[in-house]
């Protein structure tokens, strides 16, 4: 077989699909953006209207939603590096190889149960008298957007950690050691060296954690006490409204976020040297 | 969402049958004026030998095939006596049981009266033809030619049992006792943070039926049947209420932990998860009728207009109103059956009288889930407000 024709059987079937299902189906969801639905039988009718963009940019409620969604996002992203950061610095640069494996195995476990039970586990942690409580003498957070952040937080960690850690296992030893000849100190080192070197890391952690957190919608309805968040209100019009046109609609405000995200990164350079 | 249950602790709700007495007119039986006309669906005329196969969309607990307790089996026998296989798939909500039947996938399903009309107006459930279900002419006559399951005298379903959506309280910590909706809406501000609420758009239904009686200035008849005048009422307080709100719930096992930790102290239920929570012992808790009466639900059985398996379908339909059969499902499930046969054979004689299967009154004081559509379902005109506002309406208020 010719390697031309090789190449084009090994590439066709993932290309089918990135082409076919994924980039197709978010084609049809810009499009259905723009349909509408008939009232009396719920049936989506395929005539072009700006009606779903407009109401989504006049009624306030929607506007509302994104900031908090966005905001959470945000927050959930920054808690997530904070702890990742010297927790994944060191992993691979101070820990021995053996605690090294455990730590790793310590920040994967977590994948293996249910996204469910843990959420449902944070559910019983933040209780008005659960154990949160019972330690700080009352003081937990409750249901409600605080503990929808540290909720998704905890979840979301380990797909921060796991990029940075990979990064800085790539920042060569030396490089650390010949910061040290130079006379740097141990802070200098890794303000100077290590971190841009594994920015990049951190780029592609947060990434992971803003998307997943502006799609989710299951956390926020355990521990969320009475908010919302954006992918609560796409579910209402999808499912319970049966209304598919603007709920597309609604899907346009993550995907712009997300878009504008990863603009704002390659902006800092992150996504040219992953 | 309701699960299957089982009904230890179900005396509790013996003592509030007086108070229903109290409970205001109801919206139920034959609508006063004609209803819009559905898509014309053809309806069986004979049932013939089984397909062989029937596919399932019900609440959790209707299809029991001793897989959850090996004792509480009803598929197995209706698999042997109509060599009709039976494939569950089990609807979360509603809105999740109509989308499933917009796949023409199944044969039937357990529309709550919120997704009935949905169904039948967009085509996807076919009339039924009584006369080919033996077991329908002893179903509670209250449940027959409902404006949740009939249009316009034509059935589109059989009955399968009922219930009601309480007032349930913390005793400890709600004193004096609720007789009114108002503990939840007016007077919410009393246990600010601790009440709760259904979390799905009929539930402005309830804030409704307490305007009608506080408010009659808004002239409210029917709490299905609102104006956009009567629908802002409602909204404006059920946006007054959410000040008050800890949580709202749509699991039912979400509102047994909230109330067993405290979280929620009063707030609409069913009698389900009160006994549920009773007979976990953490916490004890009253259900009432409130003066305003109590909106709820009655689950009717729908065959599919795309249905491939109509025989079996019409079998099951049967099957499952037949005395014994609905006895074991109401039992299990923890709701009125719809068969007045079945309170002779349920396991405990006074199941019947707890869950008032065949007062008349008490159903008659029951509002059942219907879904609102721009023709008003209780046929006064055609200016009403439609489920698809009641969902927007239900996002403004969830802010």
């Amino acid at each position: 077989m010719r390697p031309g024709a090789r190449l084009a059987l090994l590439l066709s079937v993932p290309l089918l699909w990135l082409v076919v299902m994924y980039l197709g189906s978010i084609a049809v969801m810009l499009v259905s953006a723009f349909w509408t639905v008939n009232d009396f039988t719920g049936a989506v009718e395929q005539t072009f209207t700006f009606d779903n963009i407009r109401r989504l940019v006049t009624e306030p409620l929607f506007a509302t939603v994104a900031l908090r969604t966005i905001l959470v996002a945000l927050g959930v992203t920054v808690i997530d590096a904070v702890f990742a950061i010297p927790m994944a610095l060191f992993m691979s640069k101070v820990a021995s190889p053996r605690l090294r494996l455990g730590l790793l195995v310590a920040v994967t476990t977590p994948l293996w149960a249910s996204y469910l039970v843990k959420a449902y586990a944070w559910r019983t942690l933040v209780a008005p008298n659960g154990p949160i409580a019972f330690i700080t003498g009352g003081n937990t957070p409750g249901y409600g957007l605080a503990a929808t952040v540290i909720t998704l937080a905890y979840l979301w960690l380990p797909y921060m950690i796991i990029p940075i850690y990979a990064g800085f296992d790539r920042v060569s030893d030396s490089l650390v050691e010949a910061s040290f000849d130079l006379g740097a100190s141990a802070w200098r080192t890794i303000r100077s060296v290590a971190l841009p070197l594994v920015f990049p890391a951190i780029a592609a952690g947060s990434i992971f954690t803003f998307s997943l957190t502006l799609g989710d919608y299951i956390a926020v309805g355990i521990v969320g006490g009475k908010t919302q968040l954006l992918a609560n209100v796409i579910y209402g019009q999808l499912v319970t409204a049966n209304n598919q046109p603007f709920a597309a609609a609604l899907s346009l405000i993550p995907l712009a976020a997300i878009v504008l995200y990863l603009f704002a990164m390659r902006r800092t350079g992150a996504l040219e040297k992953v | 969402m309701r699960r299957m249950f089982r009904t230890a602790g179900a005396g509790a709700a013996v003592v509030f049958a007086a108070a229903l007495a109290l409970s205001g007119c109801s919206s139920n039986g034959t609508p006063a004026a004609k209803q819009a006309a559905p898509p014309t669906e053809k309806m069986a005329s004979s049932v013939g030998s089984g397909e062989g196969q029937l596919n399932l969309i019900a609440w959790a607990g209707y299809t029991e095939d001793g897989s959850n307790d090996k004792s509480v089996d009803w598929v197995h026998p209706f698999e042997t006596q109509t060599g009709c296989t039976v494939h569950t798939t089990y609807g979360a909500t509603s809105d999740d049981m109509v989308q499933l039947m917009r796949t023409g996938q199944y044969d039937g399903v357990s529309a709550s009266g919120d997704a009935t009309l949905r169904l039948i107006y967009a085509g996807d459930v076919a009339p039924v033809n009584t006369s080919l279900v033996p077991n329908y002419k002893t179903i509670s006559s209250f449940l027959k030619n409902g404006n949740w399951n009939s249009v316009n005298g034509q059935m589109y379903g059989i009955p399968h049992g009922w219930g009601a959506n309480l007032l349930m309280y913390t005793p400890s910590t709600v004193s004096p006792a609720p007789t009114s909706w108002s503990a939840v809406f007016d007077d919410a501000s009393t246990y600010k943070g601790k009440v709760t609420a259904y979390d799905s758009p009929i539930y402005i239904a309830d804030a409704a039926l307490y305007l009608k009686s506080s408010d009659p200035s808004l002239g409210i008849t029917d709490p299905y049947s609102l104006t956009a005048k009567q629908l802002a009422a409602a909204v404006a307080l059920l946006k007054k209420q959410n000040a008050s709100v800890g949580e709202y719930w749509s699991d039912y096992t979400k509102e047994v932990q909230a109330f067993e930790s405290g979280t929620s102290v009063v707030g609409t239920t069913w009698q389900v998860i009160a006994n549920l929570i009773n007979s976990d012992a953490k916490v004890k808790v009253e259900t009432v009728v409130p003066k305003e009466g109590v909106t709820g639900w009655s689950d009717t059985w729908m065959i599919s207009t795309k249905s491939k398996h109509p025989n079996c379908m019409y079998k099951w339909m049967n099957y499952i109103t037949s005395a014994s059969v609905n006895a074991q499902v109401a039992e299990w499930f923890g709701e009125a059956p719809s068969q007045t046969l079945a309170c002779a054979k349920t396991s405990d004689p006074g199941f019947c009288g707890t869950y008032h299967a065949t007062d008349q009154k008490y159903a008659a004081g029951i509002h059942y889930w219907t879904t609102p559509t721009k023709q008003c379902v209780d046929g006064k005109g055609n200016n009403c407000t439609a489920y698809s506002d009641w969902v927007n309406a239900w996002q403004q208020i969830r802010g």
